[in-house]
């Protein structure tokens, strides 16, 4: 049986480059369904991954209760102080604790290339955000100073807005703010904001209170510590999270939709290559009916027949989707953009990330197709009447 | 008359083609002798190529038995058939048949795929079936690069490699000049006298039919002459 099937594919792959334009149907038809999936898919994976890489386990973020993000929470100042002293925060070489009170706000300004202004985070913080979030690292320039308008840049952000140069000045909240510095902090969606001073910026656009509270924790095992102080302190209505929930919920919408959005795309195109890979394979068989006859009337069983046949729309289903899934890795991974989470409202710069998973996700899809493209003509050859296909009336 | 390797007995064959069913083969019974060469021969329409397959086990009879080297092959299913069509039946072709992307040594071999024969037994088989129909040099060729009566030999080295019971040839000279006819003939003829072979063979050609050793005359379905040679 093995023997047959051998000799029947190894037939049917050495008639290909006689028929290389219908055959190549089915790998460039392929090769769009998978490069177009991949590549939509690797967009959600990379904004998933930029907003799943923010934060870390044993950090926290407080909100108003019953906000969902920073962008509709507020705290009092004085709620902001309780919360920074509560138990389980960790203390800072001067004593301090290591804990942020931010103020979240959006602005407005042209990206790259544009003239309509695109929403940016400005987010005010305090002087030792950067021993707060230690993954960050200024890697130009110099941090803001208290009392004046500059901001330091983040990298996705120097990237795709316009203007974004040290030195340079950004029409922001009251006035003209300079760019003193740049800083990176691991590809996560901090590189997408402008950070200055949160008291400069609570005055400069007139908000009395901060909207949110970060806090180092002592170690992950504090959290349950520090929350319940937090939610049963009655001077208090906050809301508690860990930084990688809060950040991998807001990609949540997005993710959603973009995936969606691939995976509508890739059916719809799918159907299309699947009718091709169909059309191809029956006039593959059409050309064969003869050899095909003959093959059954020598003695070969009809088994051999549909296996070969389908192995041949398999490899070449699998060629396009190797094809299609190695288009989409080069051009793709890596590749930098921003969009607005609409979730936050602002602009969140990522890079395309074609994982090994999206990879083996984009074959087997090729392979689906080809199994299902070659099974019918598979079928149709193996059912062939014999004494009429030999007569090539079938 | 030695004894007989193939029997047919009251068989009838038709076909329905909408509200209508044609009847190709009437009432037929035949004896065929091991070592015989018996050529069919008739008009257009006359039945003889359904005779040929239901002898060469292609189709099967609506009613009667057809008995091929012992077996009832009117009774077994069509995977059944595939397989005793495997050990017993050469089959020679009008159009030859052969695989275009296949050289002539790996067409020869196609039957041998179906046995437990190794590579190598398998390559030394075909290259006598090669030699004994003359083409010992031109195994590496593809059919396209074979004349017609060298691709009808090729089809011949095929049909004979797996050592059949049978060979069945279905106007094996039907596409060659008078000339390559000829020496297709009288290979099919050496066939049947030095090796043994028993062939039947299908052909509108009065000349060709003369090689057998035996010619029936078929009309409608009915046998109507039969016509013995020396």
């Amino acid at each position: 049986m093995l023997q047959q099937v051998l000799a029947v594919t190894l037939m049917n792959l050495r008639a290909v480059p006689q028929r290389l334009g219908a055959s190549m149907v089915i790998v460039i038809g392929i090769a769009g369904v998978v490069g177009v999936m991949v590549a939509l898919l690797s967009m959600a994976k990379g904004f998933q991954a930029t907003l799943n890489s923010t934060g870390r386990p044993d950090r926290v973020i407080v909100l108003r209760g019953g906000a969902n993000d920073e962008l509709s929470s507020v705290l009092f100042r004085e709620q902001a102080t309780i919360i920074k002293q509560a138990p389980g925060v960790r203390q800072g070489i001067d004593g301090r604790p290591l804990a942020l009170a931010e103020v979240y706000i959006l602005a407005g300004l042209p990206r790259k290339g544009q003239t309509d202004p695109a929403n940016v985070v400005l987010r005010g913080t305090e002087p030792h955000v950067l021993e707060v979030r230690s993954e960050t690292k200024l890697v130009e320039g110099r941090m803001f100073r208290p009392g004046v308008y500059e901001v330091v840049v983040g990298r996705g952000a120097r990237d795709q807005f316009a203007g974004m140069e040290l030195g340079g000045k950004l029409p922001l909240r009251d006035g003209d703010w300079t760019i003193v510095g740049f800083f990176e902090s691991g590809g996560d969606v901090h590189e997408s904001e402008l950070w200055t001073d949160a008291e400069t910026l609570m005055q400069a656009a007139k908000r009395g209170a901060p909207t949110s509270v970060t806090a180092q924790l002592e170690s992950e095992q504090d959290f349950d510590r520090f929350k319940d102080a937090l939610t049963t302190d009655p001077r208090l209505n906050a809301g508690v999270q860990k930084e990688p929930d809060y950040y991998s919920s807001r990609s949540k919408a997005l993710n959603g939709l973009i995936n969606g959005l691939g995976y509508t795309v890739a059916v719809i195109m799918a159907i299309g290559a699947l009718f091709g890979a169909l059309n191809t394979m029956y006039a593959a068989v059409s050309t064969r009916t003869v050899e095909i006859a003959t093959l059954r009337a020598i003695g070969f069983g009809g088994a051999p027949v549909v296996v070969s046949v389908m192995i041949e729309a398999m490899l070449l289903s699998l060629a396009g989707g190797v094809l299609g899934a190695a288009i989409a890795y080069v051009v793709f991974n890596g590749y930098s953009v921003s969009t607005l989470n609409f979730q936050t409202f602002s602009q969140v710069a990522f890079a395309f990330q074609v994982t090994p998973d999206l990879l083996r996700q984009g074959v087997t899809w090729a392979l689906l197709i080809g199994a299902i493209g070659g099974f019918f003509p598979a079928l149709k050859a193996a059912r062939l009447p014999v004494v009429e296909a030999l007569r090539g009336s079938a | 008359m030695s004894e007989a390797i193939v029997r047919l007995r009251g068989v009838r064959k038709s076909y329905t083609r909408g509200k209508q069913t044609v009847e190709v083969l009437e009432s037929l019974d035949l004896d065929i002798a091991r070592g015989d060469f018996l050529a069919l021969m008739g008009p257009s329409g006359s039945g003889k190529t359904t005779l040929l397959n239901l002898i060469g086990g292609l189709d099967r009879p609506t009613t009667g038995s057809v008995d091929v080297a012992g077996e009832r092959i009117d009774q077994l299913s069509s995977g059944q058939l595939a397989q005793w069509r495997a050990r017993h039946v050469g089959f020679v072709f009008q159009f030859y048949n052969l695989m275009p992307m296949l050289n002539a040594e790996r067409n020869v071999e196609l039957p041998l795929l179906l046995t437990r024969l190794p590579a190598a037994d398998r390559m030394r088989r075909v290259r006598v079936a090669l030699e004994i129909v003359g083409l010992g040099e031109r195994g590496g060729h593809k059919p396209s690069e074979l004349s017609g009566g060298q691709a009808q030999r090729v089809a011949i080295a095929r049909a004979l490699v797996a050592d059949p019971t049978l060979l069945v040839c279905d106007e094996p000279t039907g596409d060659l000049d008078r000339k390559t006819a000829d020496e297709i003939l009288h290979l099919l003829q050496a066939l049947n006298r030095e090796y043994g072979k028993t062939i039947v063979m299908v052909t509108h050609d009065p000349k060709a039919a003369e090689f057998a050793t035996h010619q029936l005359h078929m009309d409608k379905g009915r046998l109507v002459e039969t016509v013995a040679h020396s």
